[in-house]
């Protein structure tokens, strides 16, 4: 390449070709922009807050006048407990993942689909970025564990936010796919109220996996959703000191034809998924002009 | 000023076609390196089009088109690369400010860290937003954030910068400082502007325009040698009798003329001489005359049979700009 002559003073720049250590800076700064607008967004931080805090305090306190028996031993809040921050990580993830379509409407995404990356980084960064978004965010229900009567234990935190991040990181992926191709944020919006919320009813956020009807036990199972909000029910369950029968209750696991899934294959299932929705998210974007 | 022999941008055959529309119909042309480059037509003519496929954001139909010495199907990389972008709309992120704006785009072109600072800091005060660096974009009006949109094209150091319309929307002293920073570029960096717009008076400030219309390339050449290629001046002469002015111009020098304006114009070679003539023979009165070179909207009338204006409807907002750059 000709460098030619420029005045004194100018740089001129020579940006070398495709390398892997391109496509890290470009994940880096995608994902850096992530983290700077969720910083400079407080409103945004409140308002995803305000769901999972009624939820926890308002239904909790409401409904567990209702279920609760008192020789359980376990309050209805501890119970939903890890189900709320599943809420909080998905709702937030989610919303990372529509600000792809807020940048098309802004123009924003141009600038990014005219880089010479590959937009499988783009897309990792921006998967990357909304995971560690939803987590901090998650971070602030690991904080109010105390008042549900949860205990706050160094691994049992270090264990949620591990399954946090790899919830949010799947999530995120899920919504990146919806969102690569859709034009408006209203419809984002629509398609996403629709998608969550069923997900979250069928999840086992609200209410215990056991002694469900046939159909809406085979509902929740194939709940990929299900997968992770049970390990962190489990983390949660085997910080507390309540009885076996009470844990067979409130905590019964997934159960694939009388198998008991395991925490370690469940989270697997989770990853395994969020590496499939990856791909897509990253074949839906390479089809977007 | 030069950089290699190879042109900077070289087009054959190039086609897009939309269905059965045919939006660019196979045109030819070459962009020397170090020119500003205009691509002058009404709006929907295809200049948006051309400027898509050039950038590799649409692909071509039918042709080929080589950027920079890349082809903007295999080598899309390179050519982006190579190339800066200033659209129409702005591509900014409004919540960043404007130095994070830069810095997102160093990262993802990958300008080498250890000028990126030094760099962004350059651009920025050329287009006079340094002091405006911390400020998030949201808060800019329009002029800054298309200063702030060149001065991120030009970040990479590019080959060829591509401007979409660059003053559409904008006052005039933006406009003319946005010309300023054009003609800066020229001599500072090492570049070739390829520029669309639809205002004639811009045109004047390319080295060499292209005119297109209907999705084919009429006429390429500097501005100055194609108003030459008309070779007549325009006389507009403000008469008491109009009708009569006419019918004597059609007499006595077989001229036609035409009521344009409010005025009688008709167009002649050199027009200064003929303003004596005009007095001592025409025989209807003159309250006052005025002569004047062929401009651009000559040139597209001679070439297209249109003006620009009546070629893309003369819409509200045209109109307005055109009558505050006239002013």
């Amino acid at each position: 390449m000709a460098t030619g002559v420029t005045s004194p003073g100018v740089v001129r720049v020579h940006v070398p070709g495709r390398s892997v250590k391109h496509d890290l800076r470009a994940i880096k700064i995608v994902l850096h922009r992530e983290l700077l607008r969720f910083v400079n967004d407080r409103t945004r931080m409140i308002s995803t807050l305000v769901q999972p805090v009624l939820w926890l305090f308002v239904m909790g306190t409401g409904l567990s006048t209702l279920v609760s028996r008192p020789n359980q031993g376990v309050d209805f809040r501890t119970f939903i407990y890890p189900g709320v921050i599943a809420m909080t990580v998905i709702t937030t993830a989610m919303f990372s993942a529509g600000s792809i379509v807020w940048d098309r409407e802004f123009g924003f995404l141009r600038e990014m689909l005219v880089a010479p990356v590959s937009r499988a980084a783009i897309v990792i960064g921006k998967c990357l970025g909304g995971g560690i978004v939803a987590t901090v965010q998650g971070v602030i229900i690991l904080a109010l564990a105390g008042l549900v009567h949860v205990p706050y234990s160094p691994t049992l935190i270090l264990t949620l936010l591990c399954e946090m991040f790899l919830a949010s990181v799947t999530i995120t992926a899920f919504g990146v796919s919806l969102a690569a191709r859709m034009k408006s944020m209203q419809s984002f919006f629509g398609i996403m109220q629709m998608a969550i919320m069923p997900m979250i009813f069928l999840s086992g956020a609200m209410f215990p996996l056991a002694n469900l009807p046939g159909w809406l036990a085979f509902l929740t199972k194939i709940n990929p959703l299900t997968y992770a909000v049970d390990p962190m029910r489990h983390a949660v369950f085997s910080h507390l000191d309540v009885s076996p029968q009470v844990v067979d209750a409130l905590n019964p696991g997934v159960h694939w034809f009388g198998w008991h899934v395991p925490v370690m294959v469940e989270l697997g299932i989770v990853a395994l998924m969020g590496l499939a929705l990856l791909g897509i998210a990253i074949a839906q974007f390479r089809r977007t002009d | 000023m030069t950089t290699s022999e190879a042109p900077a941008v070289a087009v054959r055959g190039l086609k897009k076609s939309y269905g059965n529309i045919e939006a660019v119909k196979g045109i030819d042309f070459e962009v020397r390196p170090g020119e500003v480059f205009g691509f002058l037509g009404p709006n929907g003519a295809g200049k948006t089009t051309t400027i898509s496929m050039l950038c590799t954001l649409i692909r071509p139909t039918g042709g080929s088109a080589e950027v920079a010495g890349y082809d903007v199907v295999r080598d899309r990389d390179q050519v982006r690369r190579n190339i800066g972008l200033v659209f129409q709309d702005p591509t900014l992120d409004g919540y960043l400010s404007a130095e994070q704006n830069l810095r997102f785009h160093a990262e993802l072109y990958g300008v080498p860290k250890n000028v990126v600072n030094e760099r962004i800091k350059q651009v920025m005060e050329m287009v006079a937003l340094w002091d405006r660096k911390d400020a998030k974009v949201m808060t800019f009006s329009g002029g800054m954030k298309r200063r702030l949109e060149i001065a991120r094209g030009l970040l990479h150091s590019p080959r060829v910068l591509f401007l979409d319309e660059p003053t559409v929307g904008l006052d005039p002293q933006t406009r003319s400082a946005i010309w300023g920073y054009i003609n800066k570029l020229r001599h500072t960096e090492d570049i070739t502007i390829f520029m669309t717009t639809h205002y004639m008076e811009e045109a004047e400030y390319c080295d060499r325009i292209a005119i297109i219309d209907h999705g084919e390339i009429v006429v390429i050449d500097s501005p100055e040698a194609l108003k030459a290629s008309i070779g007549e001046d325009r006389v507009q002469i403000q008469t008491g009798d109009d009708e009569g002015a006419i019918a004597a111009l059609k007499r006595r020098f077989d001229l036609d003329a035409a009521v344009r304006e409010g005025v009688v114009t008709f167009a002649v070679p050199s027009g200064e001489e003929f303003v004596p003539r005009l007095f001592a023979e025409l025989g209807v009165p003159i309250r006052s005359v005025s002569v004047s070179r062929p401009s651009l909207d000559d040139v597209f009338m001679n070439y297209t049979g249109s003006t620009i204006r009546d070629a893309e409807g003369e819409s509200g907002a045209s109109a307005w700009m055109r009558a505050m750059a006239r002013r």
